[in-house]
């Protein structure tokens, strides 16, 4: 007789579905999110390099042309800001798509299919971006002291608050587009067509004012202007400047000639992820 | 524990005019082993992805484990292991990774697991690589540990969709090995799909499945009994005139279908010898079979499952190219 036979059969018994059983799913997808994207060495290393590339690269070569521009600010510092949303943006991107890696390696089926709502499945996935995206940003708040922005505790908890909702937002977005673009090159592809765009007319790169009418209401409409503007008034708010100097770089967002308040961006991007978050819950909670 | 473990009632699902399971009645009592046999694309899958409650029927109703699988569905879901053809492990996770993952997902509670965990992987024979990551598992390893996970949570019903496709002749009887020990251990109905004969033979009982209806249902004895005669099969150069001589000869009504000519009598072995007296064409080759599934499977279809497939697969082909034209 085998051993399996003469081994007494423990039987568990799966509970009835409750809130706690729901919140432990959430916790679950999200730490699997965790436990994957600390075991991938050579993920962690790519976002990295990025942020340094477009700070000290990027930054320090174009200040010899604009050193006259900035008022005496180091480029690298102006760009800062920009960067801290940057690496969000790549990194939540990039989370967004593991959903689509899920669907075709086929382990999001076995999330589909356990007994828990699709919603906690997508919130656990939000979450896990969000997270992995924020832990990049924490990195890129950590070498502030390398382009001259103190290491204030208001400064840090700030943007570490901004770029945790952007995370979740962009996270958002990708399991909203994973629920249609179930293949993953159309998918990067997508991502390809989406990212530049965002990212150059958010003004992370540029101040946004006195553009040309065109590219000011492109600034306006993309969403990620309303997580850079924020991060730079914080980042601004601890550097000693000109007044004229502050006002050509940190003009801020306006509609109109009405001055957003930093809390009605923030709600933008909150409300934006809001939005995403139920399209992508009620896209998921079909069946076929 | 006396409600059936499945049962189905003039069960349906159309995709487009596409009619991919038409009106299923069956039942399946506690503790049996119950095998779906059909050609690939005869709506086995579909039936069972009704089942389990990741596609909802367009007619009919049914209950899995006692519970309605559109208005329970979360009922259905916690009574059920699944096995679905294509992996769906995590391969970057470890094998108990991915089974802690499941326990979490399902809400195992906590006192009982790491008995249970330690029960399964045994039970498929992976607890030694229970620290290994999945992506340096073989095929093999990789279907037992999902079986060994679809049986985490001690389901009513495990279904198995294909459980050895794809697998060597050698790991697919490991696998039948591991499936019939656990039906020893585990108080457990087994629902499995399957498009291999010889599989469909370690089943209680089978039903036939072809163009998304059940054509037979009983076990494989009777199945086989109900076809009664012997399998011949001969090649000769030319199949047509074989045909034709075949009935003029001996008034036998055979037919043709993967480049050889097959036929029933009621005594294949001492026919044989007859036919090569009397037959008038020259003959190649000649074999004789008890009769199989396949035999049943033909004469209740009049072909061969992989003749089926063929058409199946041209079918698919055809509604796939309707759904495009009409989207046009």
């Amino acid at each position: 007789m085998t051993a399996v036979q003469t081994a007494p059969v423990t039987q568990v018994r799966v509970p009835a579905r409750s809130v706690a059983g729901e919140l432990r799913a959430i916790k679950i997808v999200w730490k699997r999110e965790l436990i994957r994207f600390f075991n991938d060495r050579l993920r962690i290393l790519t976002s990295l390099v990025q942020p340094f590339l477009f700070l000290f690269v990027l930054g320090s070569g174009l200040s010899q042309l604009t050193s006259g521009g900035t008022g005496g600010l180091n480029l690298r510092t102006f760009l800062y800001p920009g960067i801290l949303a940057m690496a969000v943006l790549f990194t939540a991107m990039a989370s967004a798509a593991s959903i689509v890696w899920d669907r075709e390696f086929g382990f999001l089926r076995e999330m589909l299919v356990a007994p828990v709502r699709r919603s906690s499945i997508v919130i656990g996935k939000c979450l896990g971006g969000a997270t992995v995206a924020a832990f990049q940003g924490l990195i890129v708040i950590c070498i502030a002291g390398l382009v001259g922005v103190p290491y204030a505790p208001d400064l840090i908890a700030g943007v570490f608050g901004i770029q945790l909702l952007l995370a979740f937002t962009i996270t958002a977005f990708g399991v909203m587009m994973s629920a249609r673009i179930k293949q993953m090159q159309s998918f990067m592809a997508l991502i390809q067509m989406l990212i530049l765009p965002l990212y150059f007319l958010s003004g992370a790169v540029f101040p946004a004012t006195n553009l040309p009418a065109w590219l000011t209401v492109l600034n306006r409409i993309d969403p990620l202007a309303y997580a850079v503007d924020p991060i730079r008034r914080i980042v601004f708010s601890h550097l000693t400047l000109a007044p004229a100097v502050r006002q050509r770089l940190d003009a801020g967002m306006t509609w109109g000639s009405w001055r957003v308040p930093t809390l009605l961006e923030v709600g933008v991007v909150a409300a934006i992820g809001a939005v995403l978050l139920a399209i992508a819950i009620a896209e998921f909670s079909k069946t076929e | 524990m006396t409600s059936p473990a499945v049962s189905t009632t003039r069960l349906s699902k159309r995709y487009g005019d596409f009619e991919a399971v038409r009106g299923i009645d069956l039942t399946v009592e506690s503790g049996e082993t119950f095998g779906f046999l059909g050609p690939n694309g005869a709506g086995k899958s579909t039936t069972i992805s009704m089942l389990c409650t990741l596609v909802t029927p367009t007619g009919g109703t049914a209950k899995v484990a006692g519970h309605d699988i559109v208005r329970e569905r979360d009922e259905v879901r916690r009574n059920i292991g699944l096995v679905f053809q294509d992996t769906t492990l995590d391969g970057y996770l470890t094998a108990e990774q991915n089974l802690r993952l499941h326990a979490e997902l399902y809400g195992v509670p906590k006192d009982g697991l790491e008995a249970r965990l330690r029960q399964v992987l045994e039970m498929v024979g992976l607890w030694d690589r229970r620290s290994s990551k999945v992506n340096t598992f073989s095929g093999g390893m990789k279907r037992r540990l999902e079986i060994g996970r679809g049986l985490l949570h001690s389901p009513r019903v495990l279904f198995l969709d294909e459980p050895t496709v794809g697998l060597d002749p050698q790991t697919r009887s490991s696998i039948w090995s591991y499936i019939r020990e656990l039906k020893q251990a585990e108080d457990i109905t087994i629902f499995l799909t399957t498009h291999y004969m010889d599989e469909a033979e370690n089943c209680d009982r089978i039903a036939i499945m072809d163009h998304g209806q059940i054509i037979a249902l009983d076990t494989p004895e009777a199945l086989k009994a109900g076809v009664g005669k012997d399998r011949v099969q001969i090649h000769t150069d030319d199949n047509a005139e074989a045909i034709k001589a075949l009935d003029e000869q001996f008034g036998l009504q055979a037919t043709a279908s993967e480049g050889a000519v097959s036929f029933f009598v009621d005594q294949g072995e001492s026919f044989v010898p007859t036919l090569f007296g009397q037959f008038r064409l020259p003959i190649r080759a000649v074999s004789v079979a008890r009769p199989s599934l396949d035999d049943v499977f033909m004469s209740y279809t009049g072909k061969t499952m992989r003749d089926a497939e063929a058409s199946a697969a041209q079918r698919g082909r055809e509604t796939m190219a309707r759904f495009r034209g009409a989207r046009r």
